[in-house]
């Protein structure tokens, strides 16, 4: 992190005497739409030790930050809580806030009257008044017991590891290794390239995929400070960001990598389309493989029905799967190029073509003569042997459609080795078993712990043109780390301290509920936190039969003020 | 001897050049960013709540726009504008005009004390005309730089000579009717990344809403005015009125693909209105639960993460219904009530329906003034007239070392736009540490 600008070195948070403001955000009408706020900065303004309160529409603000700024000054506050949003995408903003006004970050306390009290109490206006009310006097009695912490240096090994060589990966890796990074990918498969290498053409612009992966595969393998290693998997990964110890089994050969951050671009999988609308593979095939027989140019049909959203947007797969549009457009071009006289027929529920050339090239489908059935998810097609029943809710009626083959868009699915990789990344999934990002709008290729990140269809199926530009963030973010030789982490670990070291009987149990691996015995077989990897979720401290480990930043005497400020001692 | 590192330039301050000038600041590369308006922040502030966590758009940009304008490595040209670029890949310079804001910028600290006193009401340009500011005004609420602009076309002392209100008004001395427009050179700019946005068909063509009603009946809005009306620091602090009558309406129709995917205007989808309005029926449902919201639409595009959740919810807990159909026509009864005649595409029928609010999803155009910085830099066009890119890269334009994203070259939603950005950064940077 680089230095922040204009900071001053002040040292406020040894005064003796404590003294809190509080700060009542609004957050527009989230909170403020449902409570008094301006009540509520003047009622918290009696809590022991609050020298000063105010509210603001947007404490978040430049100008919300100036005022807190502003009544550190003003008001000699050393300790300071702000009552809004959530810690979760506003702390770090805060926590500098008061840091540029001289006071240690560690001083702040978090108050989430937003998500806790106005959302989830929305229909309460006055519980939710009270429980607001009822937060702040316990934050601001932990305020009052906070301490002033150092963030954690931790140096960083400028080289990445990505894992799939498919077209997000190799995105990734070209470009790391031109930032100047030495540059892994491991790749499953024999050979780079993934998806792309059993596809026919591209869409839109119907350029052949063997020819386009081939490029960029050969750019990868001439590419300086770029090593790649195929026939491979993960089979370990230890450490923490900037400094990971990744093991790679090379068919039954043990490689290891020391790397900084790591790439997921594993990329996604085909459905198996067993049962789906009587699928034998021959008759009724997959348009994957219809895209091999276009490959190879062996098609022997007059009359194709393609299936859109084939065991998608439903109750078990409810997603879109975003390129099977698009894909289907394409091989019915392909085959109206071949021959015009073929008959495509596209039975579709939405047609997703969105933005410019994609909807353009719908408009080729249907100028080329492709015809277009909508169906509804109520009124599924019924597949005979040689023809289609489809409800068209427009002519009121069903329709009988002929076909000698009949294709299906089925999605693209999530690997179901991900839970593996996840596991040994220790980061999550979500409900369909792609990877879960930190925030879908905003944090989009990273990962919630730091160092880990994440492009391309691994994450949500995309099309290559967003794949490719995936890889590149990816990059980019994991840029953000590997370009610097040390940077600051979370202070608020779990610690042992000195005077508490006779309290360790070395059980050990520690070490066994630790879920980061950062606690072990160390050569004088005592227990030692790599506080990098510490991220002081408190499991450990909770566990310590004998109150050994502390949390720092939520000691027992911090929280126990908390709950004494609640209820009474 | 050691080279001088050298620097990008980012133009456009919305989220895609934020995210992209952070990216590069978090590198340790040297960022100069230019946004033409008053405030950084584009059209993200301007929404109310982001699709499809309903995460409250202003609060998860104004960390951003913070760490932005804080950055070390980050030099903000706010209300600025690139006028000249010269050189090529690696080492480009460039000219650019500061407008005057007529403001200290070091000492004014937005305590409002002038725009209390500022006698000139003026349309409000970032609430899209549904209220008045004042001749000096901050561009918006929580916007970044937090200082005032004087707006010289219509303050009084410089079209008549008059007032100076405001210079006695500010306890700060921060006004400063002599300051003057500058030419800012910077040199040293290794790649640039465009990334100027997005206008809508009402800011450049109202004629062909005239169909839909919109500026013929004061109960038909647009998709970026609702979502003002929705927003607490709105014209209507989150209240949403019909402008007829100020009541609160109670049936809503969201009609979409307007100026899109027609033969008539835009033959391209803006990809994003399927799930905005989806969002701003919720929002209104939310608002008041007797809120019924009827969506036409064409075809439901959804293919986002957790989108299609996003539209199931949207019906079975937001009372929303989506009629795939054709609008054939607008028109109101004596109340105002907008009355829909359409085409019902699920059975044939036309069909009617009256509704107390209409709300056109309108399309997605090329930012205002795209051809003029497209001759600057020396970049292509495409059809349409956003920035043409590299098929399948579509962060490279036809420049070597000038790179794009978001919704100047294709209508995009926030994550794409967003991890186009990263991805534009790693190419410049690409491009700064290599060069």
């Amino acid at each position: 992190m680089p230095e922040n600008k204009g900071i001053k070195k002040k040292v406020r948070e040894n005064d003796e005497e404590v003294r809190v403001g509080i700060f009542v955000c609004h957050c527009g009408s989230n909170i403020g739409g449902v409570i008094d706020c301006k009540k509520l900065a003047e009622d918290v303004s009696t809590f022991p030790n609050v020298a000063y309160t105010e509210d603001n529409l947007y404490t978040c603000s430049e100008n919300g930050l100036a005022s807190i700024k502003k009544a550190i000054e003003e008001h000699n506050l050393n300790r300071v809580v702000v009552a809004s949003c959530t810690p979760r995408t506003h702390e770090p903003l805060f926590r500098e806030c008061i840091s540029e006004a001289g006071l240690n970050p560690y001083l702040f306390d978090f108050v989430n009257i937003r998500d806790q009290c106005t959302w989830v109490h929305m229909k309460f206006p006055e519980e939710a008044y009270n429980k607001a009310k009822d937060l702040i006097k316990m934050g601001a009695a932990k305020a009052v017991k906070l301490e002033p912490l150092d963030m954690i240096m931790v140096d960083i090994n400028p080289a990445a590891l990505i894992i799939g060589g498919g077209i997000a990966g190799m995105s990734a890796a070209l470009n790391l290794s031109r930032q100047g990074f030495k540059t892994y990918i491991v790749e499953k498969e024999d050979k780079l390239g993934g998806r792309l290498n059993s596809l026919h053409k591209l869409f839109p612009y119907d350029i052949d995929a063997t020819e386009f992966v081939g490029k960029i595969i050969n750019n990868v393998q001439n590419a300086q400070n770029l090593e790649v290693i195929t026939s491979s998997r993960v089979i370990n990964i230890e450490g923490f960001i900037g400094n990971y110890e990744v093991e790679i089994d090379q068919n039954g050969n043990i490689h290891k990598l020391e790397v900084g951050a790591i790439i997921v671009a594993v990329g996604s999988s085909l459905l198996n389309p067993e049962g789906l609308f009587g699928y034998d593979g021959l008759k009724r095939i997959t348009q994957y493989e219809l895209e091999s027989k276009l490959k190879n140019k062996d098609l022997n049909a007059k009359e194709v029905v393609m299936i859109q959203c084939a065991g998608s947007r439903n109750d078990e797969r409810p997603y879109c799967s975003s390129v099977c549009c698009m894909t289907a457009l394409k091989n019915a071009l392909t085959i109206k190029e071949l021959n015009p006289d073929i008959h495509v027929t596209i039975l579709f529920r939405d047609l997703y073509t969105p933005g410019t050339s994609y909807e353009e090239y719908y408009r080729k489908a249907r100028e080329q003569g492709v015809l277009f059935v909508k169906y509804d998810e109520d009124r599924m097609p019924n597949v005979e042997e040689n023809q289609v029943k489809v409800f068209n809710e427009y002519i009121g009626d069903e329709m009988i459609i002929t076909y000698d083959l009949l294709v299906l868009s089925t999605p693209l699915v999530a690997n179901s080795d991900n839970k593996d990789l996840a596991q040994l990344l220790k980061v999550p999934l979500e409900a369909n078993g792609f990877f879960l990002e930190a925030h879908v709008k905003l944090r989009p290729n990273d990962f919630a712990t730091d160092g880990v990140y994440i492009g391309g269809s691994a994450k949500w199926p995309v099309d290559i043109t967003e794949t490719i530009s995936q890889g590149y963030a990816a990059a980019s973010r994991a840029s953000t780390i590997l370009s610097h030789e040390t940077i600051e982490v979370e202070g608020a670990t779990s610690i042992l301290p000195e005077h508490n070291k006779n309290l360790c009987t070395g059980c050990e149990v520690c070490i066994k509920v630790c879920p980061y691996n950062a606690i072990k015995k160390n050569e004088n077989d005592e227990i030692e936190i790599i506080q990098a990897l510490c991220k002081g979720c408190g499991l450990c401290a909770a566990t310590c039969t004998n109150k050994a480990l502390v949390i720092r930043h939520f000691t027992d005497d911090q929280i126990l003020s908390e709950i004494y400020a609640y209820g009474g001692e | 001897m050691e080279k001088v590192p050298k620097n990008a330039l980012v133009i456009g301050g919305g989220i895609a050049g934020i995210q992209a000038a952070l990216d590069l600041a978090d590198m340790g590369i040297h960022v100069d960013m230019v946004e033409k308006k008053p405030c950084i922040g584009g059209r993200m502030a301007q929404l109310d709540k982001t699709f499809p966590t309903n995460d409250c758009s202003i609060c998860i940009l104004a960390p951003k726009l913070s760490e932005c304008y804080r950055h070390p490595n980050i030099t903000l040209y706010s209300y600025s504008e690139v006028q000249k670029v010269e050189g090529s890949v690696g080492n480009f310079s460039a000219e650019i005009l500061k407008h005057a804001r007529y403001i200290k910028e070091d000492a004014c600290i937005n305590c409002g004390l002038c725009v209390e006193k500022c006698p000139m009401r003026v349309e409000d340009e970032f609430d899209r005309e549904l209220r008045r500011r004042r001749a000096i005004y901050i561009y918006y609420l929580q916007g970044v730089p937090a200082i005032m602009t004087i707006d010289k076309e219509k303050c009084l002392w410089f079209t008549k000579n008059a007032c100076r209100i405001c210079e006695k008004t500010c306890e700060r001395e921060a006004i400063d009717f002599e300051q003057e427009d500058q030419i800012i050179k910077l040199e040293n700019i290794g790649s640039i990344i465009v990334a100027t946005g997005y206008s809508l068909i009402e800011d450049i063509d109202k004629e062909v809403l005239k169909n839909y009603g919109y500026g013929k009946f004061r109960n038909v809005v647009s998709a970026l005015e609702f979502e003002r009306l929705e927003s607490a620091s709105g014209p209507q602090e989150g209240h949403i009125k019909r402008f007829s009558d100020g009541k609160t309406p109670k049936k809503i129709a969201f009609l979409q693909c307007i100026g899109s995917r027609s033969d008539r205007v835009e033959k391209y989808c803006s990809s994003i209105c399927c799930m905005y309005t989806t969002k701003e029926a919720m929002i209104a449902y939310e608002h008041d639960n007797e809120l019924e919201s009827y969506v036409f639409y064409i075809d439901m595009r959804a293919g986002g993460k957790g989108f299609q959740s996003f539209l199931r919810r949207g019906k079975a807990e937001y009372n929303i219904k989506y009629i795939k159909s054709k609008i054939a026509q607008i028109t109101v009864d004596e109340k105002e009530n907008p009355i829909i005649v359409y085409e019902d595409l699920d059975n044939g029928k036309i069909t009617q329906l009256k509704v107390d609010m209409v709300v056109l999803a309108t399309c997605i155009v090329p930012p205002q003034g795209i051809e003029n910085l497209a001759e600057v830099l020396g970049i292509e066009l495409n059809d349409y007239n956003f920035i043409k890119t590299t098929p399948y890269i579509p962060i490279e334009t036809s420049k070597n070392g000038i790179f794009t994203c978001g919704c100047v070259h294709e209508p995009m939603d926030i994550p794409r736009s967003v991890a186009e950005a990263s991805g534009a950064a790693a190419r410049a940077a690409e491009v700064i540490k290599g060069g």
